[in-house]
């Protein structure tokens, strides 16, 4: 692999993993957001070389239809998107976010979340959604 | 993108044998990457043009670890996002952490290092764009941004060269904070205080720091807190989250018996480099707070304010970032440490 290869065009051009979206490709917009070990980060901003040894989880691997993950049933349920085109990024952004220090308020989600644009302004409805699965995982 | 030969090093003495040997006569041939986050966003636009980048991630350089003089260490991989929730740093630095998590979002925080943000380059839209002059990115090529689009740039420490802003947060509060960068070259290792790490444009805005070709950022270490010492860091910007600094302050404040006995201001966003304050400081020790006090140290900074075509708003907005930041540390808004 050209040692150019970001980790976002790994996944989509070479492993056909195309649920990851490319928006801005410079770390502004949230879209190409990936967990990797765990953490949340900005897959346009890092070469795949780098992450031989590493696990790398995208939204493939938070659930599929019929057996959603608990927060891809909330942005349905709560409409939280329009186009669609960085909810993949919100959606592993807003899961990344259940196991952060983030506060309770709605005003705490925006501020974890605010690395995640949406063109359609979609954020009343997502930060529902995330305050949704939170509510539910203290039960 | 330039193509470029792409290393792996597990050892410290690997990464700098390596960057030594590729190290041509052209600067910048040769790149450590670390979070990637400036490095690779700048390759993607032909300003970062390495032959040669070096991965130091799997160096052991990711401790936060407490000094024998009661002082921190954290080490140049640590990530912007560990550093900002680590307790004792949250409890002993609070300015620091209030930084870190002002600056970016949180993904990026996820990525970007210690040491890299220290490196962080300017956000001047004409030095990331090709297509325009920029002394700093080519240099002798002139300045765009003079007479130019500068609502964000500097207002302080500009030459008539350059006048790109220092964009971090993280390295305001550490010059509030008093830190150390130490460095690992192939002549061995070395330390600077952060206030002389970062070198002003003068003639020369193409060479932003002390490193020499090379050299690796190993670690950062902050002094022991000051006993009843006040620290916070207040930034001002375009919108609540996820932006760079119009004006910043970092200030780290010690009041007894009405009198202040210890100051520390920085500020962010104004300036060329993160610009330590000095004479606010000299107008502030000693005295007892008030507004009056807090705006004449104000303007003991801001009267060396340059404004250029389009960011002369700037001095009133730096002086009610001072001002304000001083009254919320005397009033006890800032965490304190060891009362």
């Amino acid at each position: 692999m050209d040692p150019r290869t970001t980790l976002l065009d790994c996944l989509r051009e070479t492993i056909h993993l195309t649920g990851t979206k490319k928006g801005c490709d410079h770390g502004q917009c949230g879209a190409c957001t990936v967990h990797i070990n765990g953490r949340r980060v900005n897959s346009c901003l890092t070469f795949a070389a780098m992450h031989q040894a590493d696990e790398i989880t995208t939204i493939e691997g938070l659930g599929e239809p019929g057996r959603l993950h608990p927060m891809q049933a909330a942005f349905v349920e709560h409409d939280g998107y329009q186009c669609g085109y960085y909810t993949s990024g919100q959606i592993m952004s807003a899961v990344a976010l259940l196991k952060e220090p983030c506060g309770p308020s709605d005003m705490d989600v925006k501020e974890y979340l605010g690395g995640n644009i949406c063109r359609c302004g979609a954020y009343p409805n997502i930060v529902a959604a995330v305050q949704a699965v939170r509510r539910h995982s203290l039960l | 993108m330039r193509a470029f030969t792409f290393k792996q090093v597990a050892r410290q003495e690997e990464a700098l044998l390596l960057s030594d040997a590729h190290a041509g006569a052209s600067p910048g041939e040769v790149r450590f990457i670390a979070g990637g986050t400036t490095l690779v966003d700048l390759m993607k636009l032909n300003v970062e043009r390495p032959s040669v980048v070096i991965d130091i991630n799997r160096l052991p350089l990711d401790k936060i670890e407490t000094t024998p003089d009661g002082g921190v260490r954290i080490g140049a991989l640590v990530r912007n996002g560990d550093c900002a929730h680590h307790p004792l740093l949250q409890s002993r630095y609070p300015a620091l952490s209030q930084a870190l998590l002002s600056g970016a979002s949180a993904q990026l925080r996820n990525m970007a290092t210690t040491g890299g943000n220290l490196l962080q380059r300017t956000r001047c839209t004409y030095f990331r764009d090709t297509v325009w002059t920029c002394n700093k990115r080519v240099p002798g090529s002139g300045c765009s941004a003079i007479g130019g689009a500068n609502r964000m740039l500097a207002i302080l420490g500009a030459s008539e060269h350059c006048i790109a802003t220092n964009p971090s947060d993280m390295n305001v509060a550490l010059t509030a904070l008093e830190a150390t960068v130490h460095l690992q070259g192939k002549e061995g290792e070395r330390s600077v205080a952060i206030d002389e790490f970062f070198h002003r444009p003068g003639t020369t805005p193409h060479i932003e720091n002390v490193l020499r070709p090379g050299e690796l950022i190993t670690a950062v270490s902050l002094p022991a807190p000051a006993p009843g010492s006040r620290s916070l860091y207040l930034k001002l910007r375009d919108r609540a989250t996820y932006e760079f600094a119009l004006a910043s302050a970092a200030v780290v404040l010690t009041a007894a018996s009405g009198r202040i006995t210890h100051v520390r201001l920085a500020l962010g966003g104004v300036g060329t480099v993160p610009w330590r304050a000095h004479e606010a400081e000299a107008a502030l020790l000693g005295k007892g707070p008030s507004p009056e006090i807090f705006r004449r140290a104000a303007e003991a900074v801001l009267q060396h304010a340059r404004p250029q075509s389009e960011n002369g708003f700037k001095v009133e907005l730096a002086r009610r970032c001072i001002t304000h930041a001083l009254t919320t540390a005397v009033a006890g808004g800032g965490e304190q440490y060891g009362s």
